[in-house]
């Protein structure tokens, strides 16, 4: 977009404010600015966010990426890639770590699959 | 942990050992401190941190008690030249130096890397971060900062398509700072925008955890702009878009730092438009902390010139408030910087802070003027900005419309902003909306996660595994090497004969690079002068022979050149012969032989047409440890003394000694000196019963002493190296000795 200097026009709602005004103003605008961006990382996931959940959990580094891999293909991505994790740990009773070895190597998916009843 | 010694090198194998379990000491940034007292040898200041145990001190401090007053700002160095072994060597030298902010350019790509890298690969540009480097540096700097006696903060970058991972790691292995702003993202690296929010959301949530400092990336849009002294209301905008999203996913506003920097650089008038600017974004930002990085953007080959931008750009941080300040080292704009580039910047740094110790105590900014008008101006254009960003429909489409990095001064428009599309980028197409049983259980994860189907406590969702890595540490998975053929273990093999102390060789950056830089002025037109430097190098033997700084002097007359190059050779330390310490009498023989045995008179002066006067008082003056101490009477004659004049009252005044000061060594007229006055003391028939001492910075003990006179003193001579020659002198002409 190519736009000539019209400050002077622009400027005319905002000429009077006061330093405090101008700064409230300017604050009250960023925050609608940056609170719709706050609200898709509440609802979505990303590899990554998913990679730094396995992390925590104490996932080698190098099994993150085939899990979360694995996991969007099975669409279970809308689940949590940790959360695939856990639900295998849990059903067949083995630790965290135990569990994404397993799944990192592309076993028991069909297992955590079923226990989702399938992905999206 | 072992201790370090100062006068023993850092073993980088020792760091390497055992480190699978080291643990960091501590989580999060580290302020300096005030000192409590602000007085210092000598002098009263009004603004000075904690001191240092052990340190560098600038060098005029050899004359004013050794003082190493601590600026209050916290002050960063970059280090990062490929080879991370090599740079905690670095960071040593930096934290003697003042530095206490060590901040670790990344391997260049790292940011399109999905993952985290590990093991101790070569970087280009940067180190690639990993955990085992990062965590052979941060062990390294805990013995650092206590050999120095100041916490140091290590920092590098949470950002790229591995922001998430990245500041797991950082959260898990103690780095006290980072940058993370997902407009660099966006618009620099182009990774998809939907997709560095997400992330972002992540890895602010885990910076604030770990109580990690965040600093922004808004001042890419400085270094990328056409004309950087237009992009100020927008540079606003993206310190505000930042730091507002970082503190509303819970960063406290005490941990959120801007990196600003002056737009611009001379020959701008640059202080009358950076100086409204640095008040403006102060104005706005007003919560926050300030780091105040320095103008890159113009950066030339000349050191010189990069260093007083450094320095104007610092007046600023004094005139309005840093509490980080930025050292880009002056060498940035040839090179990847070098060791003594870092630690000049660091002292440029620290001199500058400590000169301006005080001075808004003195002076102020006025109220009113240019200096308010423009601010003002600056900050309606930038709500204009943040207003015009909400009509057209938000953060997204503004980016998608180019309104960033345009080269116009808001609101005009040119049209050639960094247009970025929502469905574009790297990593499109990888975001996913949580489902209504979505879980996470684990500790500092952003947004909707359903621990409670599990009977877990949303307020600790890590419980649900008895815990995560944050919580436990034996979880942490810690990976060695994946390639031993690129590690650390076979870069250090390869220079094992340095290491070792068998043999020295000069060094830029890594150990046994072998370049040295060579400065010299050629007297011809800069095309010429490039092509014979080269040939010069390769004549010396220098290897890979490069010009690195050509300056013109005047077209015709000369070019002032820096020339970088390889040494083909080593120096080996075994058979190297070093000449003995110097050798002084104690003041009690001293004493014993100018007031005990007998007085001795001295007639002292500058001579030929010499006005400098300072070095002669330094070794005459008692307070300065000149030779007055040891009861040695002095007789000045001042500056630009006639040689006859020295002669003439050294027979009137019956003295024993003449010492002659000489600075001026054009055309040698230093040692011209020296030999007429030993002619002259010849011709009168004195020169067996008097003592003649030259001295003077560019002159050599050895050529002073072939021109006829008993000793020469040159650069760093004190009054004790003087005292101890006439009485050992003295002695040895009445035969005591």
């Amino acid at each position: 977009m190519r736009r000539e200097d019209d400050f002077a026009v622009r400027r005319q709602h905002i000429a009077n404010l006061t330093d405090e005004e101008l700064y409230a103003r300017f604050w009250e605008l960023t925050d609608m600015v940056v609170d719709p961006l706050l609200e898709l990382g509440k609802k979505n996931t990303t590899p990554s966010v998913e990679r730094s959940v396995l992390l925590r959990m104490g996932v080698s580094s190098l099994d993150c990426m085939p899990i979360v891999n694995h996991c969007i293909d099975h669409g279970l991505m809308g689940k949590g890639a940790g959360h695939c994790v856990y639900k295998l740990s849990k059903i067949e009773n083995i630790t965290i770590r135990e569990a994404s070895i397993k799944l990192a190597k592309g076993e028991g998916w069909d297992v955590v699959s079923a226990a989702f009843k399938g992905g999206k | 942990m072992t201790e370090l010694k100062r006068n023993e090198k850092l073993d980088v194998v020792n760091i390497l050992k055992d480190l699978d379990k080291y643990e960091p000491r501590r989580r999060g940034w580290v302020w300096r401190e005030r000192a409590e007292n602000q007085h210092m040898g000598p002098f009263e200041y009004h603004e000075i941190s904690k001191p240092l145990k052990q340190g560098v001190p600038l060098p005029p401090a050899k004359f004013m008690e050794d003082v190493d007053p601590q600026p209050m700002q916290t002050i960063t160095t970059e280090i990062a030249s490929g080879r991370f072994e090599d740079d905690i060597r670095r960071m040593r030298m930096g934290a003697w130096h003042g530095a206490d902010h060590i901040m670790v350019i990344r391997h260049m790509g790292q940011s399109h890397i999905d993952g985290l890298m590990e093991g101790t690969p070569q970087g280009i540009g940067g180190v690639p971060i990993t955990r085992k480097q990062i965590r052979a540096q941060r062990k390294a700097l805990d013995m650092i900062e206590d050999e120095v006696g100041r916490p140091i903060n290590y920092h590098s970058y949470v950002s790229g398509v591995a922001g998430p991972d990245v500041a797991v790691l950082f959260a898990e292995e103690g780095i006290n700072g980072a940058h993370q702003d997902p407009q660099y993202n966006v618009l620099y690296r182009d990774v998809n925008m939907v997709r560095s929010f997400v992330d972002a959301c992540e890895s602010k949530k885990i910076m604030a955890w770990a109580e990690i400092l965040q600093i922004d990336g808004a001042h890419n849009a400085n270094a990328t702009a056409r004309e950087a002294w237009k992009v100020m209301p927008e540079l606003i905008v993206q310190h505000a878009i930042n730091s507002r999203f970082s503190e509303k996913v819970g960063l406290k506003p005490s941990n959120i730092s801007l990196s600003t920097v002056p737009p611009t650089a001379t020959p701008a008038p640059c202080m009358y438009m950076d100086l409204p600017y640095a008040v403006a974004l102060r104005d706005i930002c007003d919560r926050y902390k300030m780091r105040a990085q320095m103008n890159t953007k113009y950066i030339q080959s000349s050191a010189r010139e990069a260093t007083v931008t450094h320095v104007m750009n610092m007046f600023i941080s004094k005139l309005t408030r840093a509490d980080i300040q930025s050292t880009i080292t002056p060498d940035e704009g040839r090179n990847v910087p070098w060791h003594i580039y870092n630690i000049e910047a660091c002292d440029t740094a620290k001199q500058t802070l400590i000169g301006l110790d005080g001075i808004m105590d003195m002076i102020e900014l006025k109220k009113d003027g240019p200096l308010r008008e423009t601010a003002r101006d600056l900050k309606e254009r930038a709500l204009l900005y943040m207003e015009e960003i909400v009509e057209v429909g938000g953060y997204f489409k503004a980016v998608q419309e180019g309104f960033f990095v345009d080269s116009a001064k808001y609101p005009e428009r040119n049209g050639d902003g960094i247009a970025r599309k929502i469905e574009g980028g790297v990593g499109v197409g990888f975001i996913f909306e949580r489902d209504e049983d979505y879980m996470a259980p684990v500790t500092a994860h952003y947004g909707y996660n359903n621990v409670a189907q599990y009977g877990g406590n949303p307020e600790d969702p890590a419980a649900l595994i008895g815990g995560c890595t944050f919580e436990d540490r034996s979880k942490i998975v810690y990976i060695d090497e994946l390639d031993e053929t690129d590690s650390v273990n076979a870069r250090l093999e390869k220079v094992a004969k340095y290491r070792t102390g068998d043999c020295i060789t000069p060094e830029v950056e890594w150990c046994g690079d072998r370049v040295v830089m060579l400065t010299m002025c050629l007297p011809i037109n800069k095309r010429v002068a490039e092509a014979a430097a080269v040939e010069l190098g390769a004549k010396l033997g220098l290897e890979d022979p490069e010009v690195i700084s050509a300056e013109v002097m005047q077209d015709a007359e000369a070019t002032r050149i820096e020339l970088k190059g390889r040494v083909n050779f080593d120096i080996d330390l075994n058979s190297l012969v070093i000449p003995p310490e110097p050798h002084y009498l104690t003041d009690k023989e001293l004493y014993a032989e100018f007031e005990g045995h007998s007085h001795m008179k001295v007639i002292c002066g500058t001579v030929g047409e010499d006005e400098h006067s300072v070095g002669m008082r330094e070794i005459i003056n008692i307070k300065h440890g000149g030779i007055e101490k040891w009861g040695i009477e002095c007789i000045y004659l001042g500056t630009s003394v006639p040689v006859e004049k020295m002669v003439d009252a050294c027979i009137e005044e019956n003295a024993e000694a003449i010492l002659a000061s000489t600075i001026i060594s054009h055309d040698n007229v230093h040692y011209k000196n020296m030999k007429r006055l030993h002619e002259l003391a010849v011709e009168k028939g004195i020169r067996d019963k008097i003592i003649i001492c030259g001295g003077g910075t560019q002159v050599i003990p050895e050529e002073a002493v072939k021109t006829g006179v008993d000793m020469g003193f040159g650069r760093n001579s004190h009054g004790i190296d003087v005292a101890t020659f006439l009485a050992e002198e003295r002695q040895r002409r009445r035969g005591d000795k």
